[in-house]
């Protein structure tokens, strides 16, 4: 190397911190909801998990080799987060091809279409695992029942997921230990509540994401359906069944927190986390769909520009 | 629960290489070149020509405007020629080039050790000494500390605030200051508060300097009103803004001046200058430089004359290291890259930093991920990532409207991107841009 | 059931359309129809060269203007400004058409490193913060901000060389590129009969050996070139010659008078063998 002088503006030091750094860390915030997953469906989570990573990693590589002509950019992990994020929002008996299809609509509608990593509007899992809703809402809507370890893939027993149940009625639902370690019915990387917790504890402290959009989704759940429960405690669950059941704690703390869709300022992620966790109550208790995660987080995904215009960070000195 | 600012900030390693070095006294040049534009304003207009002898403490240049500053000569000897000289700005601008011979001072100058502390001259002497010494902000931005004393009409200070934060990275020049010379140092403050027309001034140390807290604090007994204040660690708190809003709680607003809130902030350096010059008659020719950084053997602290070239105070720290491949003048956070090692040590040279070459080049720039950790960081409330592409893309308006004037340049944004944007280069240009958008509007 | 969804449809229809119209009268802004006509005429490229934002604000201009005196649409040029003069029944001031020149030539082997640049490569960031990579601190940085700034990809930077280059046939002398290069190194000369034209490569204040050490290819202010010229067209000041367009005649004398070759002449049938030598290599790269 040549023995100049090297001239740039300051700072002339960097904090260390990468992308990559923060996708592998939500990656390993996401192990033990991983592991209880293996746990209860077996194979299928493993299958699922592997097959829909797989096709991420390599529909991203492939549409930047061969259709943008970039240097592909699969090494900071953003494509292997996508994949597991799909799988998590997937029943463990979903076919591999439609998991494929998932994989391409993810990747290639929801994150390549716009320009790569940083400037998709939606989160890309989400945009998979909303087109497999509609187009496959038979199999998209069937999950496995926990079993321990089980070894077959795709011909488990079927059974209703905690939040099918309240949407049809009847039923008798899960208790709560069990919503919390994760037995019951559901995609697989849902199930357990407190694996995911653990996760969230592990992002806060190493700075990967801040607590604003989660407790803001959480809370505003947790009090709406609250309020419903306390108005008509027959016809409406209990919050803290509605708060452990379904994909809410994954989407608040995995999925809402996506850097590219969230808005940027701290009021920003508050309204933000509002908005997933009214749109959320309200699909679940009146909705037709029993599960309204995905669209809520989708549909605030829509109105983050508009966020970011509104709520600014707090400047220094006030107005 | 220790005070700090309350927007953003960071945590970048500390890395006081040189904290346990004396200060060690610098020798004389063979050859001062002493810029003739030290400070923030106007330069000065040289007094001297080609050919005339000149001691320590001669007058250079005189101000050259309402915000400008005296030029003492640093040497004694002859004038060799006044030319231009690449200085710290990487610009060539013009210096008085001086041939060493001996080391004669002015008469006026007091030369002794023993600390001087009661001072009876008038508000008016105190700022006119303090203005013919050609005193500046030693913290780096160089501001003409007559200007801060003399505030506009109708605004009053409540409080002098004095920062000896050095929140900076490597640097421990102030640190040594106030170890070695903390007698001196507070009644430099005593006589500032006097000169600003205060009656209360607040020290504020960062806590990773606890020597220098308890031995001022120890001296501080012997002064009314003065009190030292441990702050908690955090960068930028050295800034005007933030030191201000660490120590009273409150928030400059933007475009408005420290003292809308009653405030008055001042160096320890600064400090320490304006000591020796009210007492000691002593004009700003020598200042403490650390010399430090992975590049070079010895990091150490020197009491340096102004115009020394940067070589002479590496060789005396025992030169470089084989990779070194940056040397920045001031913190790594704020500093300035230097193209080479003749650029003189001005007044406002807290450090001289050598940084390896590993450590010298910036990792290739990603797309913006949006993580909004620069939004986090910004300790002015800003929106980084917005900025830099309203300045990348010459979106004025839109930098404007965002505050992009109100960027204090501290590098916060840049030190956190993940993605290794260069956050602040962009910010910077479009803040001077802006700048002097609102500045053509005005006129 | 049909009958319903034609009354809705229908009814949400007419409420629309009435509020619509409503809007449309109730916040009808009025422009002058010549401005629309005026705009027509214009070449619609909105780059600012004329120094209003766009073409609408152009034509805005010329309309409200007594006469179009100093209002000039530089990518248009004669044509389209005698087009808005009959649109208007104005007199169309006379335009003589100009193209951008690069006034440094710096390239690698001229000027070599003394230093290496390692911050955002835009030339308004590296101006802010020093000199440049070279000795030169007056030269071209390379790092393209005028071929950022120019809306017709008419300038571009050589790999070759470092330094940016004109393509004549795309130039519209819009002047973005003048007002984007930090070093004011651009510059809009008189095209030329047959484009030709002869320029000093170099804005280098420095002293003769200074700017000499730092490029091989610099102005030095020797004022030979001044001597030669029979036209006095070439003034120098601070250290540097400068060839009034208005003056020169294109005799060439200069060219072959200059001792470092800072002399450049464009578009010329090609130069009888003695000039070779003495013009150097890197007039020659320039005239291709």
């Amino acid at each position: 190397m040549e023995n100049k002088l090297i001239i740039s503006p300051s700072p002339h030091i960097h904090g260390g911190d990468s992308i990559q750094r923060n996708m592998y860390g939500v990656l390993l915030a996401l192990v033990p909801a991983f592991a209880v997953s293996v746990y209860y469906f077996g194979m299928g989570a493993l299958v699922v998990t592997a097959v829909s990573v797989a096709s991420c990693v390599l529909a991203e590589y492939l549409i930047q080799r061969f259709l943008l002509k970039r240097e592909p950019s699969i090494g900071d992990g953003s494509a292997i987060l996508t994949g597991v994020l799909l799988a998590f929002n997937l029943p463990s008996n979903l076919p591999a091809w439609i998991i494929v299809i998932g994989a391409l609509a993810a990747i290639g509608i929801g994150k390549m279409s716009f320009g790569g990593l940083g400037n998709n509007i939606f989160n890309p899992a989400l945009v998979g695992r909303v087109f497999l809703l509609i187009s496959f809402p038979a199999q998209m809507t069937t999950w496995p029942l926990p079993g321990k370890l089980p070894m077959e893939y795709t011909d488990s027993i079927t059974g209703a997921t905690t939040l099918s149940l309240l949407n049809e009625g009847g039923g008798s639902l899960p208790s709560v230990v069990d919503m919390l370690l994760g037995n019951m019915g559901g995609s697989l990387g849902e199930v357990s509540a407190a694996a995911l917790l653990l996760g969230f504890v592990y992002l806060l402290a190493r700075k990967i994401i801040t607590w604003h959009i989660p407790v803001a989704v959480i809370a505003t759940a947790f009090a709406m359906t609250g309020v419903m429960y306390l108005a008509d405690p027959l016809s409406y669950a209990d919050p803290v069944v509605h708060l452990l059941s379904g994909g809410l704690l994954l989407g608040a703390i995995f999925m809402a927190t996506d850097y590219v869709t969230s808005p940027m300022s701290s009021s920003g992620m508050i309204v933000y986390g509002v908005g997933i966790g009214l749109l959320t109550s309200v699909i679940r208790l009146f909705g037709s769909y029993p599960e309204g995660v995905s669209f809520a987080i989708l549909i605030m995904n829509a109105l983050t520009p508009l966020i970011n215009t509104y709520f600014k960070p707090k400047h220094f000195g006030g107005k | 629960m220790l005070k700090t600012f309350r927007i953003g900030g960071i945590h970048p390693p500390e890395n006081k290489l040189s904290v346990w070095k004396k200060v060690s006294v610098l020798p004389v040049p063979a050859q001062a070149v002493i810029p003739l534009g030290q400070h923030i304003g106007a330069p000065a207009q040289a007094v001297v020509k080609k050919g005339d002898m000149v001691k320590v403490g001669t007058l250079l240049g005189k101000s050259g405007g309402f915000i400008s500053s005296n030029i003492h000569s640093s040497v004694s000897g002859k004038v060799s020629k006044i030319d231009s000289a690449v200085d710290a700005s990487g610009y060539k601008r013009p210096a008085v080039y001086i041939d060493v011979e001996g080391d004669e001072w002015e008469e006026a100058i007091d030369r002794s050790d023993t600390p001087a502390k009661e001072c009876l001259l008038s508000t008016r002497e105190i700022i006119d000494r303090i203005t013919g010494a050609g005193v500046v902000g030693l913290g780096g931005a160089t501001f003409p500390t007559q200007v801060k004393l003399t505030p506009p009409a109708g605004m009053k200070a409540e409080m002098l605030i004095i920062n000896g934060v050095e929140c900076e990275p490597y640097l421990t020049s102030d640190h040594s200051l106030m170890t070695e010379k903390g007698e001196e140092v507070l009644a430099g403050v005593a006589i500032l508060m006097k000169a600003a027309g205060v009656d209360k001034a607040v020290v504020g140390i960062e806590n990773n300097k606890p020597d220098a807290i308890a031995y001022l604090r120890d001296l501080a007994k012997g002064y009314q009103g003065i009190e030292v204040a441990p702050l908690k660690v955090k960068y930028p708190q050295g800034g005007e803004k933030q030191l201000i809003d660490a120590v009273m709680r409150r928030q400059v607003k933007s475009g408005a001046l420290p003292i809308s809130v009653g405030a008055v902030v001042q160096n320890v350096g600064t400090a320490y200058a304006v000591y020796e010059a009210v007492q000691k008659n002593k004009p700003l020719v020598e200042r403490i430089v650390t010399v430090t950084g992975g590049g070079v053997r010895e990091p150490s602290n020197f009491l340096v004359r102004i115009g020394t070239p940067v070589r002479d105070l590496i060789e005396a720290a025992g030169g470089m290291t084989g990779d070194a491949g940056k040397i920045i003048g001031g913190g790594p956070m704020m500093g300035k890259a230097l193209v080479s090692e003749d650029v003189p040590i001005t007044k406002g040279s807290s450090g001289i930093l050598v940084l390896p070459r590993v450590e010298s080049v910036r990792k290739p720039a990603r797309s913006c991920i949006r993580c909004a950790k620069c939004v986090q960081a910004c300790p002015m409330g800003l929106n980084p990532s917005l900025l830099m592409n309203a300045a990348e893309f010459a979106a004025w308006e839109l930098a404007e409207k965002n505050y992009i004037v109100d960027c204090i340049e501290c590098g916060s944004c840049s030190f956190t991107c993940p993605a290794n944007r260069p956050l602040l280069d962009h910010i910077r240009m479009g803040k001077g841009k802006v700048m002097g958008i609102i500045r053509g509007r005005k006129s | 059931m049909i009958l319903i969804a034609i009354i809705t449809l229908g009814g949400i229809g007419v409420v629309s359309s009435g509020l619509l119209y409503v809007a449309s009268k109730k916040f009808e802004v009025y422009e002058n129809p010549l401005v629309a006509q005026v705009q027509e005429a214009l070449p619609a490229a909105n780059c600012g060269g004329c120094g209003y934002p766009g073409c609408s604000g152009f034509a805005g201009a010329c309309v409200g203007a007594q006469s179009l005196d100093g209002l000039l649409c530089p990518v248009g040029g004669a044509a389209v400004m005698n087009r808005i003069a009959a649109i208007l029944g104005k007199d169309a001031a006379g335009v003589e058409p100009k193209i951008a020149v690069v006034r440094c030539n710096g390239n690698c082997e001229a000027r070599p490193r003394v230093n290496r640049y390692d911050g955002a490569r835009n030339c308004a960031i590296a101006a802010s913060l020093y000199g440049g990579e070279t000795g030169c601190s007056y030269g071209c940085l390379g790092y393209g901000d005028c071929v950022t700034a120019c809306t017709f990809a008419a300038i571009g930077i050589n790999p070759a060389t470092g330094l940016p280059e004109v393509a004549e046939d795309r130039c519209t002398s819009c002047g973005a590129c003048v007002k984007a290069c930090p070093k004011g190194i651009i510059e809009l000369r008189k095209k030329g009969p047959k484009s030709r034209r002869i320029f000093v490569g170099c804005v280098n204040k420095d002293k003769g050996g200074v700017a000499r050490k730092a490029c091989s290819s610099a102005c030095i202010g020797c004022s030979k070139c001044e001597k030669e010229c029979k036209f006095d067209a070439i003034t120098i000041a601070d250290n540097l010659a400068y060839i009034d367009p208005q003056k020169c005649r294109l005799c060439r004398k200069c060219t072959a008078s200059c001792p470092t070759g800072a002399i450049y002449e464009l578009n010329f049938p090609p130069p009888r063998k003695e000039a070779v030598a003495a013009a150097g290599q890197v007039s020659e790269e320039k005239t291709n």
